[in-house]
């Protein structure tokens, strides 16, 4: 297997891929290091999944390349099939069957011989802590549960490299926890990862590496710290629990920020980025917003997230367009979402 | 998990063949223990065709003269037989579409099976759980009255008619399931087509009695050919000539569908 040898696990240049006059990928190039994991962060529509579709073989690109562990995904499909592992944004069993029937079939459907079938689900259900429902239908189990199945049936194969595609949307926060503590565990047995998340604190929590895309770029790349970095010191936060009121509590703290405001309206959440200015900018946002009149909850100061990283690098493109960040996003069909579910808009102050 | 083992070498053609039927195998097993585990799915897909044989046995029959011997129950089961045939294929759609859904095909189309394997596991299964209806109905024939009066080798060969024409159309809905997608979508397609084609046949009640343009779409139209030709060798009379219409029909459904079904497979996403 000379191709094998040294190189990175995954290897992406200038992939494109249009579905009409829809550009999923507008040329993505990344390169993962084996072993390593690579968080692919971005909001709904953003491509990722039709990267990782490309990169599982089961999509071909329009133009570009990609390899996983130096095999072409077009021309070296199959090869590429015999290294992979993926787990997709659904529980992709079968629920009327038990958790070792689905894992046994899987196994045998990699060609292993019943006895090693047996053994092999065995282990991975004691693995990912589902020894106990071993013998129940997979319909019995929670929505955890049944990921951490879908994940264990990724692995039957014994994969170099795991797709996994938003792992964990959908869980609650306790079986996301689980989720994460698998994924890690996977990490540290030194199986290649590449992970797409729309959470910011997990790309946080599980990633070496992160990418940041939006409408089919990569718009920024590199670890945690990097990324936080790029915002620029620290960050002032608190909630307006009046929601009426956010206009004014923006309005009150933005002379103190070094970017404009955010403000999510439907959380009542406001931040502001301060650079340097620490405990004095604390201060000065107090006398702000108190001379505003303004009730706020759970001030304080404190290191910028990914979050902010991400509404500082997708704020900029929106303001590219000349048009309200919401409302331009919105024009095209697309929708911002960051940090969950919830729906972000960007609270101007005057310009 | 450590991944220790390197990716295994490119199989040669025979190992390929041979995994490609161990494959299939598999993947026809999972569905047959699937019904195992919930006997309903096989419930229902009897339960239709039954309520059928009943209505028509007892409810419509007494007003439908038919010129075959022994009346209107030996008309109407090989009738019966081919709609029970054609509509267990409902089922192949609608799972197909689930399947798609639920990720289930992307994991397998990601992983080093054979390319073929999830459709001819899919076709084996079906044609399992229709030959098990085709005899039910067939029991439940005899309970309301029914007989074959051909001897045992032609009933044989209606239930193998039957299972063969049944197949060709299972490629039919295979290609609706994987090309629609989405499973309600896909049970509303499957009535579209498979109403027409059962009801508007010579299954349930002699052509001659429909108005005339309706004729001409009955008259010649598969469901109708294959109905004869089981009726011929359930009850005897000529079947030459309509077997070898059915068997057209059924072998060009095959070269358009399963091609259709196959390239559906590949691109479903």
């Amino acid at each position: 297997m000379p191709a094998n040898t040294g190189g990175p696990a995954i290897l992406v240049e200038g992939l494109t891929k249009s579905f009409g006059q829809v550009h999923a990928l507008r040329g993505i190039d990344l390169s993962v290091p084996r072993g390593t994991v690579l968080g692919v962060l971005g909001p709904n529509g953003a491509g990722k999944t039709t990267m990782v579709r490309i990169l599982t073989t089961l999509l071909p690109p329009d133009g570009g390349r990609a390899a996983v562990e130096g095999r072409d995904v077009v021309r070296e499909a199959a090869a590429v099939r015999r290294s992979i592992g993926l787990a997709g944004q659904s529980a992709a069993i079968q629920e009327e069957l038990t958790g070792r029937e689905n894992l046994e079939i899987i196994a045998r459907l990699y060609h292993l011989s019943r006895a090693t079938a047996r053994s092999r689900a065995a282990a991975l259900l004691e693995q990912f802590g589902l020894a106990d429902a071993a013998n129940r239908p997979a319909k019995t189990y929670s929505g955890g549960m049944q990921r951490r199945l879908d994940l264990a049936a990724s692995l039957v194969g014994q994969p170099r490299v795991l797709f996994l595609d938003e792992p964990t949307t959908g869980l609650d926060p306790r079986s996301r926890l689980g989720m994460w503590d698998v994924i890690r565990s996977l990490a540290a047995g030194g199986t290649t990862l590449l992970l797409t998340t729309q959470y910011l604190d997990e790309a946080d929590e599980l990633a070496d590496e992160i990418v940041v895309i939006d409408q089919g770029q990569v718009i920024a790349a590199g670890t945690s710290e990097e990324l936080k970095n790029r915002v620029g010191g620290d960050v002032i936060e608190f909630t307006v629990p009046d929601r009426g009121r956010i206009p004014e509590a923006v309005a009150a703290i933005a002379p103190i920020g070094e970017g404009e405001p955010h403000a999510d309206t439907e959380t009542g959440v406001v931040n502001v980025g301060v650079g340097g200015g620490g405990s004095d900018a604390l201060i000065e946002a107090v006398r702000g917003l108190d001379a505003a009149g303004v009730v706020t909850r759970g001030l304080a100061l404190r290191r910028p997230s990914l979050d902010d990283v991400f509404l500082a690098l997708t704020g900029h493109a929106a303001e590219e367009d000349g048009q309200p960040a919401g409302r331009g996003r919105a024009g095209r069909g697309r929708r911002r979402s960051s940090g969950g579910e919830r729906e972000e808009e960007k609270v101007r102050t005057a310009s | 998990m450590t991944a220790i083992t390197a990716p295994a070498p490119a199989p040669g053609l025979a190992e390929r063949v041979r995994w490609g039927v161990s494959d299939t195998l598999t993947l026809s097993r999972r569905s047959l223990l699937v019904w195992l585990r919930v006997p309903a799915y096989l419930v229902f897909t009897v339960i239709q065709p039954v309520m059928f044989v009943l209505l028509f046995r007892y409810v419509f029959g007494g007003a439908i003269p038919v010129p075959v011997p022994g009346g209107y129950v030996e008309f109407l089961i090989p009738g019966i037989i081919a709609q029970t045939a054609a509509f267990a294929t409902f089922g192949t759609a609608i799972v197909l579409a689930q399947e798609l859904k639920k990720g289930v095909i992307d994991r397998l189309k990601s992983m080093p099976i054979a390319r073929s394997a999830v459709l001819t596991g899919r076709l084996v299964a079906d044609t399992g759980r229709m030959v098990i209806t085709i005899v039910i109905i067939v029991g439940v024939g005899y309970a309301v009255g029914f007989r074959f009066l051909n001897g045992a080798g032609p009933a044989v060969a209606m239930v193998v008619l039957a299972t063969v024409f049944g197949v060709s159309f299972a490629c039919i809905a295979a290609f609706t399931g994987l090309a629609i997608g989405d499973e309600e979508s896909v049970q509303a397609f499957g009535m579209i087509w498979l109403f027409p084609l059962t009801f508007v046949s010579s299954a349930f009640v002699p052509i001659a009695t429909m108005p005339g343009w309706l004729q001409a779409f009955a008259n010649h139209q598969p469901v109708t050919y294959v109905v004869d030709t089981m009726r011929a060798l359930a009850l005897g009379g000529p079947i030459e000539a309509n077997l070898w219409r059915s068997l057209a029909w059924i072998a060009g459904i095959f070269v358009v569908f399963l091609p259709l079904a196959v390239r559906a497979y590949r691109r479903a996403a």
